[in-house]
């Protein structure tokens, strides 16, 4: 089996047996990055000499038996998440050259478990986008149809992935980012719920709504990722201080009993949506019978605020992203234009040159909304119907489990061909972005393809911190659907 | 809704931006119909709803107040675009 193919799972138990050394597993994974890289173009940074000298430390500790699951495995990393001494620009003029002088918690989280990082992965810029074309970098292509796009804005650590690029990735979701993109390269990708897991050193979009999270090629490796980056972080006050459960003997417990006694939530807003493509519903449709084959129980429930969800959330998104972007002024660090006159010239040069198009649009937006005589039409309005959605699930996690739905309305789009109008885009994330307003965790799971070979996600959204139940159920689900296996070739 | 340009120039103002007079229209045009579709929120029943933030539900994240070591001067102005004596350099604010 070459190397590239192994999920972190496979992978671990040849580096713990000797099969094969971390060195080795590396090189092959930068030689399939230097040879096929170049069709995809997931990779911003690859970072040879860092990758390879983890690799040799991770070795050394194996040899010495010691080591965890993640000793030695290439990582890839969505450009957005700090690294210590490696470029971090958020597929952003305005920090194409900055280099961070500290790492994320996640990143010290994996460092520690021994991991390596091949580099960092393609994105829309500041993760403001569904297609990752808003990168300001380079375009990535899907690895299953490469004049298609991987979806976004984690569209990078989708498509490395996908195509074999690194074992695993890290992407950031704010009202879809990576359950989408996930969907759209046939990969595991979870949102945890928000406060799992730390946002120090993740450039932030929207605090409120922002979750790091994995995406893998198999449900156990995403269990497995979990494991390693969850926890309390005294560095981010909204982290919440709770234990992070044994996911993946969770998973597996109880392995006889598939998923009787659990029930599915149905809701009708999402299933009876208007424009969803036809071959996602027969797809999603063929995994909701599955999950009955598997034992469990499905009854509809109704999320009856979904119809505000897309307008509170690109009221509440844009309104943080422009008090966060607020920080990018050209004093301290990243893009500085410095000819003009004033400070006041400083700050617009640089901000009218560093961000893109739809950067501009959505801190045009938000600074809209928070404007005076504005702030409670808009924001506090879009709050309280937040509260409204939140009301929504709890109710519906009365009657159910989970809840399951399709990720992305649509499968991946062509390159070039997607709208040019904005609220078109936003409309399309109609099924991820409540997970964000409720903080709830949700996940896509591989379900099956359409008649032209493209990937369907099926979305798991569960209780607030019960990433278990949907782990669980999507590692039975992808035994079942044995679909996990199929890969693109590239 | 209808944003007219000059809403445009005094928001992207607000926010540090300068924008090119031939983006002026378009962008008068696409936000006009991004705040007319938020409208819809309008619909929404809120009276006596309390506004979440954080959807956590998290209060006063308190903390020891313990002393740390500070990572140091040439870390923090490690990414400045100009710096002199320790400080980072900006345009004269005051003439």
């Amino acid at each position: 089996m070459s190397l590239h193919k192994m999920t972190l799972t496979e992978a671990h138990g040849l580096l713990r047996h000797k099969k094969i050394s971390s060195r080795e597993l590396t090189e092959a994974m930068l030689s399939r990055i230097d040879t096929v890289d170049p069709k995809v173009g997931a990779y911003l940074t690859v970072d040879k000499e860092g990758a390879l000298a983890a690799a040799d430390a991770a070795d050394a500790r194996l040899a010495k038996g010691e080591g965890g699951p993640l000793t030695g495995l290439p990582v890839g990393l969505k450009d957005l998440i700090c690294t210590k001494g490696v470029k971090t620009t958020c597929a952003s003029k305005m920090l194409e050259n900055f280099i961070p002088t500290y790492d994320a918690t996640v990143v010290e989280k994996l460092k520690t478990a021994g991991a390596v990082f091949p580099g960092k992965l393609n994105m829309d810029e500041f993760a403001m986008g569904s297609t990752t074309e808003h990168s300001a970098m380079q375009v990535t292509r899907n690895p299953w149809d490469l004049t298609r796009f991987p979806g976004g804005s984690s569209g990078g650590s989708a498509a490395a992935v996908a195509g074999d690029l690194c074992l695993a990735s890290l992407g950031s979701d704010t009202g879809g980012s990576i359950r989408q993109p996930a969907s759209h390269c046939g990969v595991v990708g979870m949102k945890p719920t928000y406060g799992r897991v730390s946002r120090y050193g993740l450039v932030a979009f929207a605090s409120s709504l922002d979750q790091i999270g994995p995406m893998t090629k198999s449900v156990e490796d995403c269990a497995l990722m979990m494991e390693s980056i969850s926890g309390y972080d005294p560095r981010d006050s909204t982290s919440v201080p709770k234990e992070v459960p044994p996911y993946r003997e969770l998973m597996k417990a109880d392995e006889g009993q598939g998923l009787s006694g659990m029930t599915v939530g149905v809701p009708v807003e999402y299933w009876e949506a208007e424009g969803v493509d036809p071959e996602v519903m027969a797809a999603v449709t063929h995994a909701k019978e599955l999950l009955e084959s598997l034992g469990a129980r499905c009854v509809p429930v109704s999320l009856p605020h979904t119809e505000y969800a897309v307008a509170a959330y690109y009221v509440i998104a844009p309104s943080e992203a422009s008090s966060n972007l607020a920080r990018f002024d050209g004093v301290r660090y990243g893009l500085s234009q410095r000819d003009g006159e004033d400070l006041l010239s400083l700050y617009k040069r640089t901000r009218s040159e560093g961000f893109g198009e739809e950067v501009k649009r959505r801190i045009i937006i938000g600074t809209y909304a928070l404007s005076s005589g504005y702030y409670d039409a808009y924001y506090k309005k879009a709050s309280q119907v937040r509260t409204l959605i939140m009301e929504d699930f709890s109710q519906a996690f009365k009657a159910c489990d989970f809840i399951i739905s399709p990720a992305a309305p649509t499968p991946a789009g062509k390159i070039g061909e997607a709208s040019d109008d904005p609220l078109e885009m936003y409309l399309s994330d109609i099924f991820t972005l409540s997970a964000n307003l409720a903080g709830i965790p949700g996940m896509s799971v591989p379900c099956g393809f359409t008649g032209q070979g493209l990937p369907v996600g099926l979305q798991l959204l569960g209780r607030h911190f019960d990433e278990a139940t949907l782990l669980k159920v999507a590692w039975h689900f992808e035994r079942a659907a044995d679909i996990s296996k199929a890969r693109p070739t590239l | 809704m209808k944003i007219t340009k000059e809403e445009v120039l005094y928001v992207a103002n607000l926010a540090r931006l300068n924008v090119d007079e031939e983006d002026v229209d378009k962008l008068a045009v696409q936000i006009g119909n991004i705040l007319s579709y938020m409208d819809t929120l309008g619909k929404a029943d809120t009276d006596g709803v309390e506004p979440t933030t954080h959807a956590t539900h998290l209060t006063n994240a308190l903390r020891e107040d313990v002393v740390h070591t500070h990572p140091g001067m040439e870390m923090t102005l490690a990414n400045a675009p100009e710096r002199e004596d320790g400080m980072f350099v900006v345009p004269k604010v005051v003439g």
